[in-house]
């Protein structure tokens, strides 16, 4: 819980600075996950114990090179910064920079002082300093910066008592800015300063050049008086940034040695290969291929196990527990619904594993870089490669992850086209319906079939966003400066705990998330399904004997035919009926129609929709879900129901429908109208429909 | 034609000397693209862009674009 008594912490950096790992290293697990009021920016707090028996709530604010925001995750610093009401206003800053980056991060740290916070610079990765032959004088650093410096290593681990003991002591901490940057012009900040006496002058400016929340009233009055031209104003910050930055120098002079001699390099060698025009692309197909491959490899076995267990705990539930209605509900609702989503915690934190790692180490940078111009041909940019990775695992933070492209028609593009990219969501039904209708043979004798489908579909994803890109490049008339800043961060072996808590919080994210919709659906799904209204529910076995009075059924199959009577003739299999003309063109009986609804709330729902259904209606003898599926026959046509051309056209239509009604929510919060996600459910829905069924007609 | 960060070739060093406040954004300002400061070109990108700078200590990528509007002087030439 966030107390009022504990010390409130902000950790502000830059980006690649290492500052989660700081996070991480303060508070272990200890961390809440939540979002700003309002907006999808992710709110991190943790809590950690510090010497003295006294606690702390550790901020950790998103990262920024400045406190001139240019996104809305940088406004939240600001706004942050700005308002000594707000119940996590810091007691106490930590700035975290990177030893080799020192000079850089300085910026934000000067301007995080001109605040008058108590602030203390956290110079992190000094286990590379001997590596890059740095020095540092510590005490000429804390005299100037006027601060307390924790000269750390979040990956080593090392100088992290010592940056709690600094913690602790925050009060002795200078809150003094240690430059004065209004010298820039100070004409007009002395006529500030007179206008608002008892605001901080650098608040003001702050609040002049932002666009942020400040308390409004004031912000129309310090704007009206001393607004300037947008030209002016920029040069100002201009002439500000390069006022920090001579004052940067001439500390680093003394502060900061470098011997080149010593400094060794592997950034540049490694960049040779990994941006080279023609192994840069090479590599990158070689790992996504890697990916992909093992995500099916490696979480066979732990599905299969989970998928094997929640099959006899329903079988146990059934047994066990006194029979009744209840009962029922446990066995045939609750835990086939469970189960459809706990099966597929190994595929997603292999993923999100993958991404993190990517992440983690800096290549992601050099893909956007390899990938710019090519992206910029389809009306995207290479900063789109990131969201277009990270939507295999989800869409939603992937269009959050669209903040950081400048250019608003590239920005748009790309959340447009992401949901199209193959989500972790989608996996769970290719997953099962590629086992029902694919062979598991091997190509070469290596090349599992399976896989290169799942591998197909993902490639199939990415086409469809290229390619509707490319499109909605040519249709939107959108004007914007176009311009394109990325930083190279240096080359890392990602830090096993990071990814480690990063899977973690992920998946439990995806799990809650999914799971509450899967449990409510599934609930609601068997009473449907377990009910229905008149005589042909009701006197089921009554209609069942009636028909089959020429040759009486055995007593297994005769059960059979009374649930699968009674099932057609439930709530549920009404409403499946009706729409079983749209669908059945596709290849579909009304019992994946009803899986496909139920999908719209999210795709994941359609294996537990399925496994729900199956369980009431079906036979006893198939235990897992799997087996079910395969087990379904046309009662028509006397073929099953998953063959080969209903499965292409399942996996067809899951490939491309917009199902899912939490990104069509984030795309209206990103792009403020309604129109965009209305356009994307449309087309992409309608697309999926076309495209499933002429994929059937033609394979049938 | 005057020399910008885009004439610059594979390996060269420059100073910055002046560039249009309108058209470079604030953000390559406070990565440290200022005037005076020392900008390598370490590599360029396949199909001739974005290029890959060591600006004042800062690794960035820049498109071809921005990269025009940034005045420059070439102090060091590659040997190569």
């Amino acid at each position: 819980m966030v107390s009022k008594q504990n010390i409130n912490v902000a950790l502000i950096g830059n980006p690649n600075v290492g500052k989660t790992s700081v996070f991480n290293q303060l508070t272990g697990l200890n961390q809440q996950v939540g979002n700003y009021p309002g907006i999808t920016v992710e709110k991190k707090i943790g809590f950690c114990k510090l010497p003295n028996n006294i606690k702390a709530n550790i901020l950790d604010l998103p990262g920024t090179y400045s406190l001139n925001a240019s996104s809305i995750d940088e406004n939240v610093v600001i706004e942050l910064l700005l308002n000594k009401n707000d119940k996590l206003y810091p007691d106490v800053a930590l700035v975290v920079t990177d030893v080799e980056n020192l000079k850089r991060n300085l910026l934000l740290f000067t301007q995080i002082k001109d605040l008058e916070i108590p602030t203390i610079l956290v110079i992190n990765m000094a286990d590379r300093m001997k590596f890059k032959g740095i020095t540092l004088d510590i005490p000429y650093l804390e005299e100037h910066l006027k601060t307390k410096i924790a000269l750390i290593s979040s990956r080593k681990g090392y100088g992290i008592d010592e940056l709690k003991k600094l913690i602790v002591s925050y009060r002795t901490i200078s809150s003094e800015p240690c430059l004065n940057a209004s010298v820039i012009d100070p004409d007009y900040f002395n006529s500030l300063r007179k206008a608002f006496p008892n605001q901080l002058l650098y608040k003001l400016w702050l609040v002049i050049t932002q666009d942020v929340n400040f308390l409004n009233l004031e912000r129309n009055e310090i704007r009206s008086s001393f607004t300037k031209s947008h030209s002016d104003l920029k040069r100002l910050q201009q002439k500000e940034t390069i006022k920090r930055y001579q004052f940067i120098n001439d500390v680093l002079k003394v502060g900061l040695k470098i011997d080149s001699s010593v400094a060794r390099d592997y950034r540049s060698r490694l960049d040779r290969v990994l941006t080279h025009k023609v192994w840069g692309y090479v590599i990158f197909f070689l790992i996504l291929f890697v990916i992909f491959q093992s995500i099916f490899e490696w979480s066979k076995i732990p599905m299969d196990f989970i998928d094997t267990s929640f099959a006899s705990l329903s079988t146990l539930a059934a047994e066990g527990l006194p029979a009744g209605v209840l009962t029922n509900l446990i066995s045939q609702g609750i835990i086939p619904g469970i189960g459809g989503i706990l099966i597929f915690i190994p595929q997603i934190a292999f993923l999100f594993m993958f991404i993190s790692i990517l992440e983690e180490s800096g290549y992601m940078s050099r893909v956007v870089f390899l990938m710019d111009k090519i992206m910029r041909k389809f009306g995207l940019s290479g900063k789109s490669v990131v969201p277009l990775i990270s939507g295999t695992a989800c869409a939603i933070p992937a269009i959050m992850a669209t903040r950081n492209i400048e250019n608003w028609k590239e920005r748009l593009i790309t959340i447009l086209v992401t949901p199209f990219t193959t989500c972790s969501a989608r996996l769970p039904v290719y997953a099962i319906i590629i086992a029902l209708v694919i062979p598991d043979n091997r190509i070469f004798g290596f090349l599992n079939m399976q896989g290169m489908t799942l591998m197909l579909l993902y490639l199939l994803g990415f086409g469809m966003a290229i390619f509707s890109a490319y499109i909605l490049n040519k249709i939107l008339k959108i004007k914007g400066k176009t311009y394109f800043v990325v930083e190279m961060p240096n080359y890392k072996l990602p830090l096993f705990k990071n990814v480690g808590i990063n899977v973690i919080e992920k998946t439990k994210a995806f799990i809650y998330g999914a799971g509450k919709i899967i449990l409510a659906i599934s609930i609601v799904l068997w009473f449907l399904a377990s009910y229905g209204p008149g005589e042909k529910f009701n006197n089921a076995e009554k209609i069942v004997v009636e028909n089959t009075k020429q040759n009486p059924l055995p007593e297994d199959e005769f059960e059979n035919a009374v649930a699968s009577q009674k099932l057609e003739n439930s709530y549920i299999g009404i409403m499946g009926k009706a729409i079983e003309p749209a669908i059945s063109p596709l290849g579909y009986d009304w019992k994946i129609g009803i899986a496909i609804i139920s999908s719209f709330a999210a795709r994941e729902v359609f294996v537990g929709t399925l496994a729900t259904i199956y369980s009431v209606g079906g036979s006893d003898n198939e235990v897992t879900i799997k087996n079910k599926m395969a087990a379904e026959i046309n009662p028509v046509t006397g073929e099953k129901i998953f063959n080969f051309a209903s499965g292409i056209s399942l996996l067809l239509f899951y490939a491309f429908a917009m199902q899912c009604a939490s990104t069509l929510a984030v795309t209206k919060k990103e792009t403020n109208s309604w129109k965009w996600p209305a356009g994307q459910l449309i087309f992409m829905s309608g697309f999926a429909y076309v495209v499933a069924l002429l994929a059937y007609q033609i394979l049938k | 034609m005057q020399t910008t960060i885009h004439s610059l070739k594979k390996g060269e060093q420059a100073i910055i000397k002046d560039f249009d406040i309108d058209t470079v954004p604030l953000k390559l300002l406070e990565m440290g693209c200022l005037p005076g400061n020392l900008v390598e070109l370490l590599q360029i990108a396949p199909f001739g862009d974005p290029l890959y700078l060591n600006i004042n200590g800062s690794y960035v990528a820049i498109r071809v674009e921005t990269a025009k509007e940034i005045e420059v002087e070439i102090i060091k030439t590659n040997l190569w």
